[in-house]
């Protein structure tokens, strides 16, 4: 193991980023303990982080709870799988169609932008407060994340590997097997990384704003019912939720491509 | 037989025409290795494009073995210089060499023992496992050969396979491919700039002018069979024929065929 030179000859490099990692959240828990007890802010809009904790205690031994962070993976699963395999689909199609990328640059250029959120109303107007809705939402808003990154990653093939796979005669889907989705894989694990983040925001939102059951729609009635610390220890289970997301999508990027330069750092020639 | 005829490749882009192949006519027999040689710019690489199917030619023709080139043909292999963008960075060694044979739809053993026997006849045995940019750039361009060979192409085509690696592994490299040639009774058509190396290693050098590209003058190249980095290189008849291309590629870049006499 790679010891550190002066400081802490018992850590290893790797282990004191981790433990700096930590202050901050550290750092915060002390802040929101310290605010209300001190008085700076009133507890009954912030209570203390022990409260906080407490409320979270009592709440994991609930089945309800449990039932609500199933809702809210499932849509957000649902939703997510369904976005990402749109994304890759059109995305390989309109990026290897040269003809079919330049149709669709100005529509892809127009509707990316429109907030997912705007859709609530059609999401309303045409699931009510089911799945349906939740599932509109997360889609829409995930799917662009992934279709502009597999778009960045069909542009990514190199001539010359594209030549060589023409030179021994592949056929078009050998191709696309053996050169296009190779090189545009680190770009999709950069887009389902994306994607996965924003559509637990999108999931929490709909359950939210819509109704739809889930975490969203928990952190309301809390809020609603004057739980307080309840609400705010729903709020840092969604945080938690997305570290945890973000964490394993890396875990798996980093697996599936070690073979590439980003991933497989310097190699001695 | 390769038989290129009045081959002519022009660009367009917008306005703009630029003319990199004028009219280029020459053959190579089955079995020989036939080294092109010109200088930098000459459009080398759009001719090895043109007669790999890569390239729509303007004008003009390709034959292999008779039939006329118009997409990549079967029994060609091509070696690009670019090694390190040629193969694929997400394949082992052995994945690299077998994935064509499984395009060409090889049955699993005859795979298996064309990768072990290619990857043993360029000095790389014990490396299948290992990814491409493990490697030095010299076995890098190893296993690319051994991709083309284990494709067992009636014809090789190689674009200045040599130009990116050290002149001590390119060495090893030349002697390398004269020996599978030797071996295999392979048609290779081999591009290089360097004059040296195509007198080297070439049955025949054609050397081609400055662009807009013509055939400038080819030569037999009538040293033996038997080459040696040391003797062959301070051979006077090496030294000869070497300086005749030598003084056709200067003739060539000023921009007419020199009036020294034929060797």
């Amino acid at each position: 193991m790679w010891r550190s030179c002066s400081h802490d000859p018992g850590l290893s490099v790797k282990q004191r980023t981790g433990l700096l990692g930590l202050a901050g959240p550290a750092g915060l828990l002390v802040l929101v303990e310290a605010l209300p007890r001190l008085g700076l802010v009133n507890d009954a809009y912030l209570p203390p982080a022990s409260r906080i904790a407490a409320a979270l205690g009592d709440e994991l031994g609930t089945a309800q709870f449990w039932q609500a962070v199933g809702d809210t993976l499932l849509g957000w699963a649902i939703g997510l799988t369904i976005a990402v395999t749109a994304g890759v689909v059109v995305g390989i199609v309109i990026g290897a169609v040269p003809v079919l990328r330049e149709a669709t640059a100005s529509t892809i250029e127009f509707l990316r932008p429109i907030p997912s959120v705007a859709l609530i109303p059609l999401a309303v107007l045409l699931y009510g407060t089911d799945l349906g809705s939740t599932l509109l939402l997360v889609v829409y808003a995930a799917f662009w994340q992934v279709l502009v990154q597999v778009l960045y990653g069909v542009a990514d093939v190199d001539p010359i590997a594209d030549e060589t796979a023409r030179s021994f005669r592949f056929g078009p889907w050998a191709r696309v097997r053996h050169v296009l989705w190779p090189t545009a894989l680190p770009y999709v694990f950069t887009g389902v990384r994306l994607a996965a983040s924003v559509a637990l925001v999108l999931a929490v939102t709909a359950e939210l704003v819509i109704g739809a059951p889930g975490l969203g729609r928990s952190i309301a009635v809390a809020q609603s019912s004057g739980a307080v610390p309840l609400m705010y220890a729903l709020i840092a289970v969604t945080g938690l939720l997305g570290v945890a997301i973000n964490l394993a999508a890396r875990v798996f990027e980093r697996r599936s491509l070690a073979w590439h330069q980003s991933v497989r750092g310097e190699v001695p020639a | 037989m390769l038989e290129v005829t009045s081959l002519k490749k022009v660009y367009r882009s917008g306005e703009r025409e630029v003319e990199a192949l004028r009219d280029l006519t020459f053959t190579v027999d089955n079995g020989d290795l036939v080294c092109l040689v010109g200088p930098s710019g000459c459009g080398k690489t759009t001719l090895l494009r043109c007669i790999a199917g890569l390239l729509e030619p303007t004008a003009g023709t390709v034959r292999l073995d008779g039939h006329p080139v118009s997409g990549p043909p079967p029994g060609l292999a091509m070696v690009f210089q670019e090694y390190g963008r040629s193969l694929f960075p997400w394949m082992s060694v052995r994945d690299n060499v077998e994935l064509p044979l499984k395009q060409k739809k090889l049955p699993r053993e005859r795979r298996t023992a064309l990768v072990e026997e290619t990857l043993d006849a360029v000095g790389l045995a014990g490396t299948e496992k290992a990814y491409p940019w493990q490697l030095s750039g010299g076995m890098q361009q190893r296993v690319a050969i051994a991709r083309a060979v284990a494709y067992e192409p009636s014809t090789l085509l190689m674009d200045e396979p040599f130009a990116a690696v050290d002149a001590q592994t390119r060495a090893d490299l030349e002697d390398l491919v004269r020996a599978l040639w030797q071996r295999l009774r392979v048609t290779v058509l081999f591009i290089t700039h360097d004059i040296d190396e195509a007198v080297y290693l070439g049955r025949r050098v054609v050397m081609l002018s400055s662009s807009p590209t013509v055939v400038q003058d080819e030569i037999t190249i009538d040293l033996p069979a038997e080459r040696d980095q040391l003797h062959t290189r301070a051979d006077p008849r090496f030294t000869e024929l070497r300086t005749h291309v030598y003084e056709q590629i200067q003739a060539a870049k000023r921009g007419r065929p020199s009036t020294e006499a034929a060797v």
